[in-house]
């Protein structure tokens, strides 16, 4: 057997016999027409460029009914190229004055942009470097009189194994033939990863040279989970993985369903399923998982990986498109900037740290360098006016803190009214309850606030003053401490008592062994990664509130995690089959 | 004629900026012409515009030269020129 480990591109199993597909070689041998035949060969080009551009307007209506409009707009790119007055226009004049063969000039100028394209780092330049070998090679076998690859010759259920599937390649694909795909080159983000992930074919990609190393006859298993592939494994582990993607199947199709479903518990009790996100591209993911919202939105993103501040404008469009894209119904947390401490910005020129968690950050920052913070809050309140926006503070530890933050965003309400420009006045704004003094306070809190968000990837270590980044204390990372638990069930009550509700947006709100609990508890809103959520809500609608809230009060009084995982784990056993 | 702009777009002239410029340009039967530094590009040609490879804050100077340039200048400094994503 032998085991590879590459990217996981699309996610899923795959078992069967390898299917090869090998980029035929193009020879194109360089000859030098008599100066009768220099005309006729550049007809001969332009008939060839008229076929390429029928050709693929054929492949791009195909993919957008099989993918849509966006995987559709790849053939755009082709087209364009091959109305290209330079590159075109630089093929024909090398078939003129140098009196060369179309074939070999269209190499040749191909060859020079590839060579002027690899000098640029940038991931855009690269893809359109893809597409213009596809297209080159599309031409060229026009102009050879080869026939065109096909993947018309694939038996049942096979594995694709290929150097790299061209979009073109890729539109031919057939999902009921083809289950797998397996590839030398790529990333997560290159086409054929895209196109893999939209077709739902489970793929690994970046394996090398994995084409040299697979013969016709072998049996493959593709993990697009974990990104591992296997060439002719074992009998047991063909075994294990048959029921993987069994399991994986099944899962898929149950889940599928509960797209549009509520989330709502056998007992009627309705809560909301939200997703964390760091980007507008996220935020559709988001929806297509079924979110019901956008419980968090990280926008310290749109700060890194640059040089200087993001504008005003800039934030605004970013806001102003998640927010559309979740409409008037669907609320979306923006959380303001959550930066220092292990977060840098190299532009902003922060002091190291000797404990960066317990230090300059958040929104400690954002009071100190308000003018940072003003931008941020004008762009938030701009954009609420496109949406169901709420806003909330980040790392807030005191009461005064709150207020101060408050204080600059009146100030910039008035700001946005007298320069008469539109915003959301009744924004909801909320905190972040991540620092155990806010979760002992939280009937003061709850007071001032809207609404609170439970961060408990942070919670959970200043609970327990352990570092989260630190191994050696890894141990006492303790989400299910019955401290942990209590703060949270006090945060909730007193937020009720007050007639506010409660979300949680840290990794414990996704987490299947918790999610009864804070059922129980009586949490409101539950943010989490989108992949998490479907699996959540199949959960959540089998469960009954009551019978958790029991299971919550007990809990709360047992000693340790550990008894706290197996109690809930014995008693919801469903957990464990989801 | 020509115009000297500064692209504030935060990724450049990269992706779709770039095929609608070209779009635009090929628009006009004008030449249209792309500087940065020592390097001209053709702005009907996504494979040239590509190349210049222009970047969030540089300087691009677009000459237009033959049939409605004055306008073709217009329009194509416009577009850069309030470029946003």
């Amino acid at each position: 057997m032998m085991e590879w480990t590459g990217i996981a591109a699309a996610a899923g199993y795959a078992l069967g016999r390898a299917f090869l597909l090998q980029e035929q070689e193009l020879q194109v041998s360089k000859q030098n027409l008599p100066p009768e035949k220099v005309e006729p060969e550049i007809s001969r080009l332009e008939e060839e460029i008229r076929q390429a551009i029928e050709e693929i307007k054929m492949i791009r209506e195909t993919t957008r009914q099989k993918l849509g409009d966006e995987q559709a707009a790849i053939f755009d790119a082709h087209i364009m190229l091959l109305n290209d007055p330079e590159y075109i226009g630089g093929i024909k004049e090398k078939i003129k004055s140098e009196a060369m063969n179309a074939a070999a000039a269209v190499q040749e100028v191909t060859d020079q942009f590839l060579s002027l394209f690899a000098g640029i780092d940038n991931e855009y330049i690269r893809e359109r470097a893809l597409d213009l070998q596809d297209v080159s090679r599309r031409l060229l076998r026009r102009l050879l009189g080869i026939q065109s690859l096909s993947l018309g010759d694939v038996q049942d259920q096979v594995v694709l194994v290929t150097h790299d599937l061209t979009p073109s390649d890729a539109a031919q694909l057939d999902r009921g033939k083809v289950t797998g795909i397996v590839t030398n080159i790529g990333g997560r983000t290159s086409h054929s990863a895209i196109m893999a992930r939209s077709m739902e074919i489970p793929a690994v990609v970046g394996l090398q040279d994995i084409v040299a190393k697979v013969t016709p006859a072998d049996f493959v298993i593709v993990d697009g989970n974990e990104g591992k592939v296997f060439i002719n494994p074992p009998d047991d582990l063909i075994q294990i993985y048959r029921e993987k993607q069994e399991n994986f199947e099944f899962r898929k199709r149950e889940f599928k369903r509960l797209v549009d479903e509520p989330s709502v518990t056998q007992d009627g009790v309705r809560v909301e399923l939200a997703a964390n996100i760091g980007n507008p591209d996220d935020a559709r993911v988001a929806l297509e998982n079924g979110a019901e919202g956008i419980g968090l939105y990280r926008t310290e993103f749109l700060y890194m990986g640059r040089n200087e501040l993001p504008s005003e404008e800039e934030q605004f469009a970013a806001y102003k498109a998640v927010a559309a894209l979740f409409g008037m119904n669907h609320p979306v947390v923006i959380r303001t900037l959550d930066i220092g401490g292990d977060k840098e910005l190299p532009y902003m020129d922060m002091p190291k740290e000797m404990n960066p968690f317990l230090g300059y950050r958040a929104i400690r920052l954002c009071l100190d360098r308000t003018d940072i913070f003003k931008t941020q809050l004008k762009a938030i309140l701009r954009a609420g006016v496109y949406g169901n926006i709420k806003m909330m503070y980040p790392m807030i530890a005191t009461l005064q803190e709150l207020r101060a933050a408050n204080k600059v965003l009146e100030e910039v309400k008035q700001e946005l009214s007298a320069a008469n420009i539109p915003f959301n006045d009744a924004m909801e704004v909320g905190i972040m309850v991540e620092i155990p003094s806010v979760a002992v306070l939280a009937d003061q809190f709850a007071k001032e606030v809207d609404f609170f968000s439970i961060g408990t990837n942070d919670l959970v270590q200043y609970t327990m003053a352990a570092d989260r980044m630190n191994e050696q204390v890894s141990y006492l990372y303790q989400p299910f401490n019955p401290a942990v638990l209590r703060l949270v069930q006090h945060v909730i009550d007193a937020a009720h008592a007050a007639g506010k509700w409660v979300g949680m947006c840290g990794e414990m709100a996704g987490d299947l062994t918790a999610i009864p609990i804070l059922l129980g508890m009586g949490l409101d809103e539950f943010s989490m990664s989108a992949g998490s959520i479907l699996p959540a809500r199949s959960l959540i609608r089998q469960l009954n509130q009551q019978d958790m809230g029991r299971i919550a009060k007990t809990v709360l009084a047992m000693d340790s995690a550990e008894a706290i995982k197996a109690f809930v784990e014995r008693e919801v056993p469903l957990i464990t089959r989801l | 004629m020509e115009k000297t702009i500064i692209i504030k777009n935060s990724s450049g002239l990269h992706a779709r900026p770039a095929t609608l410029l070209v779009q635009k340009a090929s628009g006009f039967p004008c030449k249209i012409s792309l500087v940065k530094g020592e390097k001209v590009a053709n702005a009907k040609s996504i494979m040239n515009v590509l190349a210049l490879g222009i970047g969030r804050d540089e300087q691009v100077t677009i000459i237009t030269e033959g049939e409605r340039a004055d306008e073709a200048l217009q329009v194509i400094a416009e577009f850069l020129e309030t470029l946003t994503e």
